[in-house]
């Protein structure tokens, strides 16, 4: 039973995507056998067995060793563990080293967690700016770098933006750092599905992804770490993970992530071109629909450029959360992509940061596809915007009157 | 209809939205967030501002089954109610900020761009009843349950807007509304009601305004220009107080002293006896009808605060000035609060309260 209505169109894949039925039947079936991975009879090996085969196809996908995938509860604690955990380790062996640096354009678990380190521990944090597609400035990083290498104790940079979808330039910072010997995190929760991810390749030291990004259940994810980095660990317990995480291992939830991972590398490519054309006729479609609608991140097709799924959008003179509201009524789905605490928009670090004021940040949309979106559900976005628009645009000055 | 209800996270509004949608309305809720950062306004149980109202709102609406979004007016509330709230005490006034609020935003803002989103009607859990006339114009009337009457607070409201508003809880009590709650399974049945100011966080007035507008200090006097104490602010004081004053020595008679008089440009707080408070008379200045306004003079009642009592009163409307004979005297009025006008039980309208006629011996009008 689901309890959306049959008729929704739903483009907010961004926020977390359907579970794919392979993921679903894979956790279900785990659930059915059950055992503790950590136990030492034949219910505990048969649930290692799961745990350890999931490791080993997500390592194979990702361009990993098994070793280096660390399970945890997902995306969120994956960069907190990358973030904290790599800064006390750092700054531990030498106390020099009390920089982080980061893109400003990361998500609030990289942000606030380089926040809490400001305010707690002492750190300084230096966040590089972005282009006005939303690509971190490399000669910024090199400049905020080399102002004092030895005191840096990480980089973190996102694989690609999960607002606007621009890819972030990670060889061009992987090489920065090897410069210096500064460990790089890269968030690369929105990239796994849509981009080809290496991590052996990618040089990175540590890399954040999230199950439910890519079919999978929510609550699993991974931090893939390389073996010789040292990172203090936020949970401590039984040591479960390599010592760096530890609490029971979420069995089912990793063998469906696993499965989900599997599907969504192997048919990556044609998925990617396949979501490709349908932002190509949304966009395109919009130039007659809504011509005063503009469209944010970085217009080049491709994996060095941007995530093939995601459609960021200003509506000049229009407020985002009554689009949402108004295209929620007609059973269209999507984003105003801004962080909310109890619901209270506020206008996206990642649009100001690329230089949109507070107005032009508030009337944006993001629109962001997968595995259930069809040319239908992009005809009917056309079709029913205009509309939209207009009464939105009404709305904007009804309230300012 | 389409209609908005407006949901504090509070019984009453969750009831209302309940209500509108069993009459066959499509309903959709909406949680106004006034300020940017909620933990600056009040959190807990009695405010409208918390994170906890805005989950408990949203809670209520899953059970009654609508749409919910969050609104952010924190800059229209800011600007047209926080501070003009600071300016009013600043100038020695005594303003209310539900009828500011109601006058600017819930009721201007929110029904605004209610209506241009494509709503027919805003609906609150205000107690009110609107009834049809037989010439099809609407009415505002009190609440059946005096105890819980909100007429006054929205007696700001203009025929436009209330032609436009639903409240559907005027014919009812509260004792009514939770046991309503309760039966629909809405977790916010027993809450317990609101009182203070939203924005004001642990509900010291005084304290609040002082951050706001520092210290600025004058002195307290009795009526013969005796200075009784120094004080840092005389925001800090309402007409008609009389607890807090601290002025060390009684009066000569032993009888408690009332705050009579605010100067605000030197901070001058005259006390005197309860008695020298009475004000037959009075001034409104930016009247609002609820339909025609008066024509002539009008034999009536008014309200001179919220939960107040009646006067009967006599008002006749010069330009845009409204002119008050009270029948029988009143104490305590201050300028700032608003006087709703009644014609029975029917709200006429309101204005604002610029100066009293203190009755005859009594300290100088204002």
């Amino acid at each position: 039973m689901s309890l959306a209505p049959a008729t929704t169109s739903y483009l907010d894949h961004a926020a977390t995507t359907p579970m794919v039925p392979e993921a679903i039947a894979a956790m279900q079936d785990a659930m059915l056998e059950g055992g503790n991975p950590s136990s030492l009879h034949g219910s505990g090996r048969r649930a290692r067995r799961r745990v350890e085969e999931a490791r080993e196809l997500i390592a194979q996908r990702i361009g990993a060793r098994p070793s280096e995938v660390v399970f945890l509860s997902g995306g969120t604690e994956a960069d907190n563990l990358a973030v904290k955990g790599l800064y006390w380790s750092r700054h531990r062996s030498d106390p020099a080293r009390r920089r982080a640096v980061a893109s400003a354009i990361e998500h609030h678990a990289v942000l606030d967690s380089l926040a809490w380190l400001e305010k707690s521990e002492g750190a300084v944090v230096d966040l590089v700016g972005v282009d006005a597609v939303g690509r971190v400035d490399v000669d910024a990083l090199r400049a905020t770098l080399e102002r004092d290498p030895s005191d840096v104790a990480l980089i973190s940079c996102m694989w690609a933006n999960n607002e606007l979808g621009t890819v972030q330039p990670i060889p061009e910072i992987v090489a920065l750092a090897r410069e210096h010997g500064i460990p790089v995190h890269s968030d690369a929760v929105q990239a796994l599905a849509h981009l080809p991810v290496d991590f052996a390749a990618s040089g990175l030291d540590a890399m954040s992804l999230a199950s439910h990004k890519v079919g999978g259940p929510t609550g699993v994810g991974a931090l893939v770490a390389r073996r010789e980095l040292e990172a203090v660990p936020l949970v401590h317990g039984g040591g479960q993970e390599r010592d760096l995480r530890s609490g029971t291992l979420n069995t089912a939830a990793i063998a469906a992530f696993a499965v989900a991972v599997d599907l969504a590398v192997t048919r990556r490519e044609d998925e990617s071109a396949r979501l490709e054309a349908l932002r190509r006729r949304l966009v395109e479609g919009l130039r007659q629909a809504v011509p005063e609608a503009v469209v944010n991140g970085d217009p080049e097709p491709g994996p060095q450029s941007r995530l093939p799924h995601v459609v960021h959008l200003t509506f000049p003179g229009a407020e985002g959360d009554s689009l949402l509201m108004l295209l929620d009524a007609a059973g269209i789905e999507c984003s105003t992509g801004s962080a909310c605490s109890a619901g209270v928009p506020q206008a996206s670090h990642v649009l100001t940061a690329m230089g949109l004021d507070d107005l032009a940040a508030r009337g944006s949309l993001r629109f962001s596809m997968g595995h259930t979106t069809t040319a239908a559900d992009v005809d009917r976005l056309l079709a029913t915007l205009p509309g939209i628009y207009e009464r939105a645009r009404a709305a904007s000055t009804a309230g300012r009157r | 209809m389409r209609v908005l209800a407006a949901m504090s996270g509070g019984v009453d509004s969750a009831v209302a939205a309940a209500r509108a949608k069993d009459a066959g309305h499509d309903v959709t809720g909406v949680h106004l967030a006034l300020s940017r950062n909620p933990q600056s306004y009040r959190t807990g149980a009695r405010g409208c501002c918390s994170i906890e109202d805005s989950n408990d709102a949203r809670r209520a609406a899953d059970v009654i089954g609508i749409p919910f979004y969050v609104w952010d007016m924190s800059e229209e509330f800011h600007e047209e109610v926080v501070e003009d709230f600071i300016a009013e005490y600043a100038a020695g006034r005594t303003p209310n900020p539900c009828l500011r609020c109601n006058e600017k935003i819930k009721f201007a803002a929110v029904l605004d761009r209610a209506l241009a989103l494509g709503f027919d009607a805003v609906v609150t859990g205000h107690y009110a009843r609107l009834e049809t006339a037989s010439d099809g114009t609407v009415e505002m009337h009190r609440a059946v349950d005096h105890a819980k009457d909100q007429s006054y607070v929205l007696g700001v409201l203009t025929a436009d807007q209330i032609a436009h508003s639903m409240f559907p809880l005027g014919t009812d009590t509260k004792d009514e509304v939770r046991r309503e709650a309760e039966r629909r399974g809405l977790q916010v049945a027993h809450k317990p009601d609101s009182h203070d100011i939203c924005f004001v966080a642990d509900g010291d007035t005084p304290g609040w305004l002082h951050d706001k507008l520092g210290t600025r200090p004058g002195v307290v006097v009795d009526e013969g220009g005796e200075v009784l104490r120094e004080h840092e602010g005389s925001f800090a004081f309402t007409i008609g107080q009389r607890r807090g004053l601290r002025l060390g020595r009684p009066a000569a008679d032993g009888r408690p002293r009332f705050v009579l008089d605010i100067e605000p440009v030197s901070g001058t707080v005259t006390v005197g006896p309860r008695e020298h408070l009475a004000v037959d008379g009075l001034m409104g200045i930016r009247p609002l009808w609820c339909g025609a306004p008066p024509d002539g003079e009008l034999s009536c009642t008014v309200q001179l605060r919220a939960h107040g009592d009646e006067h009967r009163a006599s008002v006749r409307l010069d330009g845009d000035r409204l002119h008050v004979d009270l029948h029988d005297p009143a104490d305590g009025i201050a300028p700032g609060q608003a006087v709703v006008v009644y014609d029975g039980t029917r709200v006429v309208g309101s204005a604002t309260i610029s100066a009293t006629r203190r009755v005859a011996g009594a300290v100088p009008v204002r």
